[in-house]
């Protein structure tokens, strides 16, 4: 074989030779490259915008400009949930509204799960099921509440029930989205390997829609704090809904203030567990971006 | 019937795996493959080649009894334990690698199969290594282990290749030829690299608008050097039958 040089190959006269280290910009090299998309945040920056606002809040009800009957500093609030959380009416009301919250997702999520495989993998159940939870995707859980309210009176079972309405939508909706969305590549291998349809479920289908079934746990957990706020108002004298409502009748914003604050790391430290749940899990991937 | 009245006419004594009479397929009214007839010989090598559209892929495809929905006429014949070796290695990739080889199997000996394989393909001790985690070239080598382990009469490869660099092609032409030899499936290489045909293949055919254009021998000795004059008339009268010295 006769090797042939680049400038033979392109001819001479299109052929100037590679950049290379070229000493023409030198003056230029001796500064650092600007980056033109921005640097990487370093541990914890998100935290800046939330601290900014605190510290502005705090500064605001310092000088009187923010009235503590709108809104308690940051400073009392925490004041007041250390003193909810050492008289023991913090833990309370939160294990009140912690039962009926995780009864509510296991159970939904057990059913969204289930109600997916069926209508994800046959097709009787993607004609029955898929048409009615899509239904109810586009129908507002509270606005479930009359009827919840008429056919199951307002103890905790219309509580847990609406919960268990609410969470199971985004799970049914994205483990069935994985389903029905399976790389035909690996319809067609497990063709050729001669899988069995079990075998199929079990080894492709399955493990395929797990991403999705995660991303619709990440959803539900949150999901299922949310619509307490609104149940704990109807009879009830426990809750962390309930605490926040009796706050309001007697102004006390920086109960109202520990209320979303529960809330908020609530959400965070559920989100939290199932994305670390998750990654054990589909620890095979090779995962970017975290 | 067929088939044997076709093993009588074949030249080869040996009988054959795969016989083709008349085969027609179309998706959509449009015409893919028009009257393909063909025998290939058991532990025969052939190599398919064509152009882009030419119906080559259609043609493996067809033998893998993939896209078996769609239209098909014509007398097709094919052993029952065929493997499919497809361009990506389609490894599934949250079962780990040894379980990647034994996926389908269901024997006793799948595990102590799929070990040798293994090892036959250079990739002892990664047995419990995640696909993810594996280079291309790496990958692809299980994905042969995996066609292998199920003791095809008949392998398929749909450009195994294509995606590799061509330094791991090289490598991966060599172990190729080396484990056909060892474990003698019939096999069919769909590729458009004119080279690779010529270096592994018993017969090359060149597929054109759905039709068999060219059906030859390489009766060359291994290894094969593209310096050997009679290599290089095959390969340029191959290269005229694709069009490109036309």
């Amino acid at each position: 074989m006769t090797i042939v040089s680049p400038r033979e190959f392109y001819g001479a006269s299109a052929w100037r030779g590679f950049p290379g280290p070229s000493t023409r910009k030198a003056g230029r090299a001796d500064r650092p490259a600007r980056p033109l998309t921005p640097r990487r945040l370093g541990p914890g920056g998100q935290l800046f915008g939330p601290a900014l606002v605190l510290v502005i809040w705090e500064l605001a009800s310092l000088t009187g400009l923010l009235s503590p009957r709108l809104l308690a500093a940051p400073s009392t609030a925490v004041a007041t949930g250390y003193r909810l959380l050492v008289e023991g009416v913090l833990v309370q009301h939160f294990l009140a509204s912690a039962e009926r919250a995780y009864l509510g997702l296991a159970i939904g999520v057990a059913l969204g799960l289930a109600l997916a495989l069926i209508a994800g993998l046959t097709r009787l159940g993607e004609a029955t099921i898929d048409g009615l939870v899509q239904i109810k995707r586009a129908i507002p859980t509270l606005a479930l509440i009359p009827l919840a309210i008429l056919w199951l009176g307002i103890g905790e079972t219309m509580k847990v029930a609406l919960i268990v309405t609410s969470v199971l939508v985004p799970v049914y909706i994205n483990t069935h989205a994985a389903l029905r969305g399976i790389d035909l590549r690996y319809v067609e291998l497990a063709r050729t390997v001669g899988l069995s349809r079990l075998e199929f479920i079990r080894r492709v289908a399955l493990p395929g829609a797990l991403p999705g079934f995660f991303t619709g746990l990440r959803l539900a957990v949150t999901m299922c704090w949310t619509a307490l706020v609104v149940l704990e108002q109807i009879n009830t004298t426990e809750g962390i809904g309930y605490l926040m409502n009796r706050a309001r009748d007697y102004g006390q914003t920086d109960v109202i203030v520990v209320g979303l604050v529960v809330y908020a790391a609530l959400g965070l430290l559920s989100d939290g567990a199932v994305r670390w749940w998750e990654r054990r899990v589909l620890s095979y991937r090779k995962v970017i971006g975290t | 019937m067929t088939t044997l009245r076709l093993e009588a006419a074949a030249p080869v004594a040996r009988p054959a795996a795969v016989v083709l009479e008349g085969l027609s397929r179309g998706f959509g009214g449009r015409r893919i493959l028009d009257g393909i007839s063909l025998t290939i010989a058991a532990g025969e090598f052939v190599a398919l080649i064509g152009r882009s559209g030419s119906g080559k892929s259609t043609l493996l495809r067809t033998l893998a009894r993939l896209d078996d929905d769609a239209e098909r006429e014509g007398v097709l014949h094919v052993p029952a334990q065929s493997s499919v070796l497809f361009q990506d290695a389609r490894l599934l990739p949250w079962i780990r690698v040894l379980d990647n080889v034994m996926l389908g199997l269901r024997d006793s000996e799948a595990r102590s199969r799929a070990l040798k394989l293994l090892a036959d393909v250079g990739l002892a001790g990664r047995e419990a290594a995640w696909p993810e985690t594996l280079s291309g070239g790496e990958k692809q080598r299980v994905a042969l282990a995996r066609a292998l382990a199920h003791e095809p009469e008949l392998l398929l490869a749909d450009e195994p290749f294509g995606a590799l660099d061509a330094l791991t092609r090289l490598r991966m032409h060599a172990l190729l030829f080396q484990l056909i030899g060892r474990y003698r499936p019939t096999v069919l290489l769909v590729t458009h690299d004119v080279d690779e045909a010529l270096t592994l293949a018993d017969r090359v055919l060149v597929m054109e608008e759905g039709r068999i254009a060219l059906d030859r021998p390489v009766d060359l000795p291994h290894p094969r050097r593209p310096s050997d004059a009679r290599y290089e008339t095959l390969r340029r009268s191959l290269l005229a039958a694709l069009g490109v010295f036309a």
